[in-house]
């Protein structure tokens, strides 16, 4: 199911030059082409990315939401098991479904690049193994309250963290890790995994959590 | 909220995170999540992983990162098409009483705990399987107050978590919300607490195996 690139060492990609694969054309109407400068991908301008789409329908912001995100999701799937024309078909999907979804996110409790990756994971589930996906029930009903910026601005730096940690590991379990979320190793093949790095950004969600629970009394 | 204290092992969650685990279980984690805000945040912290490894999967392309069409995802916005995926993954609202089933196990069910369709089992025991993929089963289980579940051992994992009630083996207790997770060499004789009859939902990957003669027999009909 998974090439072997994804066992073999690290390419030596640079971050920032790699190639995108994708370059947004903008044959539409009001949908410009947009570069994206390789300073600017952090998370930070991802949910700021999220808000323009939210609150203005801003294309512009959804053609470069797309260029950075697409071929990843694209890249997850393919990696995933899925042929192309699936990976693409289920990619435009991903994608449009970001469209329409903007306003669930919420920037307090995860990333831009977290909210693409279950998106993702919930349409891998339903084209590939065909089977439904039982979600938690949401803690809101009603207008989703504005994230307070203080706790939006830590779960960045704590994800900054887990990216960095996760980077640290020891090569063969962060291979093991990624095989397991890119499919590749059933339930039960699934070590019990000690070391992750969880604990901190575990407590900033609670935090956030708390605060919501708070807020719906 | 109710005290939880048997919560979900890290590796369901990590299994639940990246989309593994058998719809079965899925259905108990997510019922689970919807009573417990501490593995709500535990698994905040295993899809953050999923999130990590989506940012850097153009590390894992030798450079090759595959285009996706921007005009047709613009014409798949246009014709609205993604409305049914958003309609049907967008967050389900939370029951506003308390004594009703979460949300994500009524779909299953179609509906409250009285929508349930119980079967007989035996010794006062009520079952209703529900349906999944079949990499798995997950069934509800009645059992009344004070009466003993069939003495059983289990093949594979079993995982049941409490929803009403609670059930006491040789080893611990299970309050609502509590999840207990069996594996082969568990051999032990859950029994319903006095007072509120227990409902449990209980998911295994093999079939249950009764120890006892009568239900050896009836196992087939009873399709577990
Ligand atoms: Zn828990």
């Amino acid at each position: 199911m998974l090439t072997g690139a994804l066992l073999n060492e690290k390419p030596d990609a640079m971050p920032g030059l790699a190639p995108h694969g994708v370059q947004p054309e903008g044959k539409r109407k009001g949908f410009q082409r947009r570069k994206v400068p390789a300073d600017v991908n952090t998370d930070t301008h991802w949910v700021e990315i999220v808000a323009r789409i939210r609150q203005s329908q801003d294309q512009a912001a959804f053609a470069e939401l797309f260029q950075h995100f697409a071929p990843r999701v694209k890249a997850f799937l393919i990696k995933s098991g899925a042929d192309a024309g699936m990976a693409e078909e289920c990619a435009q999907d991903v994608m449009a479904t970001l469209w329409r979804k903007a306003h669930l996110f919420d920037p307090s409790r995860a990333s831009v690049a977290t909210w693409i990756f279950t998106i993702a994971r919930n349409r891998r589930i339903d084209m590939l193994r065909k089977e439904r996906r039982p979600e938690p029930d949401e803690l809101t009903w009603g207008p989703a309250p504005e994230p307070d910026a203080a706790d939006v601005m830590e779960l960045q730096q704590e994800n900054n963290r887990l990216a960095e940690a996760m980077a640290e590991l020891p090569e063969k379990q962060r291979v093991l890790i990624q095989k397991a979320y890119f499919g590749d190793l059933s339930h039960s093949e699934i070590a019990e995994q000690t070391g992750l790095p969880l604990g901190t950004i575990k407590s900033r969600i609670r935090l956030a959590l708390e605060r919501l629970r708070h807020v719906m009394k | 909220m109710n005290e939880i204290k048997h919560h979900l092992t890290d590796k369901i969650l990590l299994g639940y995170a990246a989309g593994t685990l058998p719809e079965a279980f899925s259905l108990v984690v997510a019922t689970h999540i919807s009573m417990c805000d501490e593995c709500r945040a535990r698994l905040g912290a295993f899809d953050a992983i999923g999130g990590t490894l989506l940012e850097s999967s153009d590390d894992l392309m030798d450079g090759n990162m595959p285009a996706v069409d921007f005009d047709a995802t613009l014409e798949r916005i246009e014709a609205g098409s993604g409305d049914e995926e958003a309609e049907k993954s967008a967050p389900i609202e939370a029951p506003e009483s308390a004594s009703t089933l979460p949300v994500a196990l009524q779909n299953y069910i179609g509906g409250d705990l009285d929508a349930v369709k119980w079967r007989p089992v035996g010794m006062g025991v009520r079952q209703a399987i529900l349906k999944t993929s079949r990499s798995a089963s997950v069934r509800l289980l009645h059992i009344p107050a004070g009466t003993a579940v069939p003495d059983h051992g289990h093949h594979g994992t079993e995982m049941t978590i409490v929803l009403q009630g609670a059930f006491r083996d040789e080893f611990d207790r299970f309050g609502p919300g509590d999840v207990e997770i069996a594996t082969e060499d568990l051999e032990h004789t859950p029994v319903a607490e006095e007072g509120v009859d227990c409902i449990c939902l209980a998911a295994t990957d093999a079939p249950l195996k009764f120890n006892g003669l009568l239900q050896r027999i009836a196992q087939p009909f009873l399709k577990i």
